[in-house]
């Protein structure tokens, strides 16, 4: 395996584990007798590990299952079968009263700045509900003196506790979802398209931000996104995920630089560089196709059918998501060979 | 590309064929909300020629989207109103025209394509329906050959078995090919503008780039001038000829692609192409523009970026509106310092 990935610098222990994790929705059909007739394979055989300090992105189109993994990494959904391990703990089993102790700490931020808060509460209500439910946590007279803290630390005025969310610009609203999801001081945080409601320059703002609270606290990050360039600018490591499976993992520079999954490659080369000079210089592969229908994917490999690389053995064989002889990092192909899309070449 | 001489003329009264494509002048357009009058773009002014790319590039709330409806006529009134300028079409104002003249130059000369293809189609007919309506409506076709017009059509824009998609819904098809629909529906009638108001925004990114080179081809094609409306400006830097920076409702900077990115001449423009992180460059520090962009109904005196500017001199930036500067031949700021900005001594 890959000794770069994490284990070298941050310690053995992962702070969040994911083992086998597989999540299938069944499709019914009836109304009184209702039958199952299918799965949405919405996850299917997922493994990470994520150590305390570090982030790790999570990449794909729409309808990869990206959504779904941060359900399973909070406990907000059971996983149909395998492991979710918090702090060596198993969450996967747990009944709805044991998770809530274990989900102090890992924490979700939601991409919709603008439903993910509920409208007739006020700011400090919101980022002091956490301590309603963990009682335990801060005793009832020093609350509000700490959901002021925690406003202070996202960056926004103390004096607003008795504001209403639409009181708030976008990216504001984004910084008291932060703010809420840090109360219980979790040690994990999943983030899902935390920034992609946001304008470009209040990007940046957020970006920063959970860039400064991760060196202040120590944070572990699960960065789940689809735009890739905002992931190569926060991730240590990305996994790239196709139609509910992993297909390549590896560290920031493995990926971006070297990457090896087809897909991986077809993603990165149409992700556009804001650089007019790199026009017609960079390699452009253009997909054919949409992503197939998660309840019936297609047998072996699922990214096939919509591959240049593409053979029997692709049909027959589903490939593991292994480093192979000659690679640098887990990569699910047959036929994983380096290839630099992201820079120019011609 | 073909060497296409069409031209407007042969149907549009009064078109001087040696006038530009497209010229708009000194726009403005103010909403009226609760008796206040709210200026959202504040004389706008740019030239398209035939067979060019212009991208108008802001963030929400820019003016970009309402300066695209007004040039299309189709801006809600109330609250919306066109106050003043000139919108020419080979140097016939379109402005000045009647509702009648205009709804023929919307579908004949100028066409749009939306953001959010699902809402800008109707769900309760076929898209066969609706782009044969356009022939059948504006040209009076018949039903059948309307039908056929329309499967030709879905086959120009890359719809896989159009001929039996023709009678399909548009919930029926994914989000790309309803993209792909929408657009096909602007061609109907051969346009000479065509504007597209983010037209890969709710796309993944392959998606986004087979729609961008579906653009691209077409417009080849058919020597259309193209107006591209994005907040993404990595699209910007691989296809547009020319770019239009906006901020609150008026262009700050005009400039050819290479100038626009390489020295800019506008703080916003420089602070933006700092804000965004790049999947080709791994991680400096994001700079961030500080603040919001303004409230429409409240904008700050004198340069309304003054307040969240890096470059700003106190004084007279809050005071004295600034004027456009022209740095060099088509390359315009609206800052008092647009040179040293240009020269990077500011």
């Amino acid at each position: 395996m890959n000794a770069e990935l994490g284990q070298a610098e941050a310690g053995p222990e992962p702070v969040l584990e994911a083992t086998g994790a597989v999540k299938h929705y069944p499709v019914q059909r009836g109304i009184v007798i209702k039958r199952t007739v299918g799965h949405v394979q919405a996850v299917d055989g997922v493994d990470l590990k994520l150590y305390a300090g570090k982030t790790l992105g999570v990449v794909g189109e729409s309808g990869c299952g990206k959504s779904t993994l941060a359900k399973l990494l909070v406990g907000l959904e059971p996983p149909t079968s395998g492991s979710i391990k918090v702090l060596g703990k198993e969450i996967g089993n747990l009944s709805a009263r044991r998770i809530r102790s274990v989900r102090r700490d890992v924490q979700l931020v939601f991409q919709d700045p603008y439903t993910s808060l509920n409208p007739r509460m006020t700011v400090g209500d919101i980022v002091g509900e956490p301590f309603e439910i963990h009682t335990d946590v801060v005793p009832r007279a020093k609350r509000p003196a700490a959901v002021k803290e925690l406003l202070d630390m996202v960056g926004l005025s103390p004096d607003h506790v008795n504001r209403y969310p639409h009181q708030f610009s976008g990216g504001q609203r984004q910084r008291i979802g932060i703010a809420r999801a840090l109360a219980l001081r979790p040690q994990v945080l999943v983030c899902d398209e935390p920034v992609s409601a946001l304008d470009v320059s209040i990007q940046g703002q957020v970006i920063n931000l959970l860039e400064r609270l991760q060196d202040e606290l120590g944070l572990a990050y699960v960065f789940i996104a689809h735009d890739l360039s905002v992931v190569r600018h926060i991730a240590d490591e990305v996994a790239v995920m196709y139609l509910g499976k992993v297909v390549e993992y590896g560290t920031g520079a493995e990926i971006y630089d070297h990457p090896r999954h087809p897909y991986t490659q077809a993603l990165l080369s149409a992700v556009p560089v804001p650089d007019p000079e790199l026009r017609g210089h960079r390699e452009e592969i253009v997909l054919q196709g949409d992503v197939p229908s998660p309840i019936n994917p297609p047998s072996g490999c699922r990214f096939r059918t919509r591959c240049w690389k593409a053979t029997e053995k692709c049909a027959d064989e589903v490939p593991g998501l292994d480093v192979g002889d000659h690679g640098t990092h887990p990569t699910a192909c047959f036929y994983a060979e380096e290839r630099d899309v992201t820079h120019a070449v011609k | 590309m073909a060497e296409n001489l069409r031209v407007v003329g042969d149907t549009l009264p009064g078109a001087d064929l040696n006038a530009p494509l497209l010229e708009v002048e000194d726009l403005r357009v103010e909403f009226k909300v609760r008796g206040k009058r709210i200026p959202t773009v504040r004389g706008v002014s740019f030239t398209l020629e035939q067979g060019k790319t212009l991208a108008i590039v802001g963030e929400s709330g820019s003016g970009k989207s309402v300066t695209s409806q007004a040039v299309m006529g189709i801006l809600d009134s109330p609250p919306g109103y066109v106050t003043g300028g000139e919108v020419r079409l080979r140097g016939v104002d379109l402005l000045a025209q009647d509702e009648e003249s205009r709804r023929t130059v919307r579908a004949n000369h100028i066409a749009i394509v939306f953001q959010d293809a699902l809402s800008a189609l109707n769900p309760l007919w076929s898209v066969g329906f609706q782009i044969g309506e356009l022939f059948r409506v504006h040209r009076g076709t018949s039903r059948a050959d309307a039908k056929r017009r329309a499967i030709e059509l879905l086959d120009q824009v890359g719809i896989p078995d159009a001929k039996n998609r023709v009678g399909h819904y548009p919930h029926q098809f994914s989000g790309g090919m309803r993209q792909r629909v929408m657009i096909a529906m602007a061609l109907a009638l051969d346009p000479e503008v065509l504007i597209a108001d983010e037209p890969t925004t709710a796309l993944d990114v392959t998606v986004q780039a087979q729609i961008m080179r579906l653009l691209k081809q077409i417009q080849d094609e058919r020597n259309m001038g193209l107006i591209l409306i994005t907040h993404d400006l990595g699209v910007v830097a691989d296809v547009a000829d020319d770019v239009a920076v906006m901020y609150a409702g008026e262009i700050v900077e005009r400039a050819s692609i290479h100038d626009a990115f390489k020295r800019p001449a506008h703080p916003y423009t420089k602070a933006l192409l700092r804000a965004i992180p790049r999947v080709d460059t791994v991680g400096r520090e994001l700079e961030v523009i500080p603040g919001l962009p303004p409230n429409p109904a409240a904008l700050p005196s004198g340069c309304p970026f003054h307040p969240r500017c890096w470059a700003v001199d106190p004084e007279r930036c809050a005071t004295e509106a600034p004027p456009y500067e022209e740095v060099t031949d088509d390359h315009r700021s609206l800052c008092h310092f647009a040179k040293e900005v240009y020269r990077d001594e500011r």
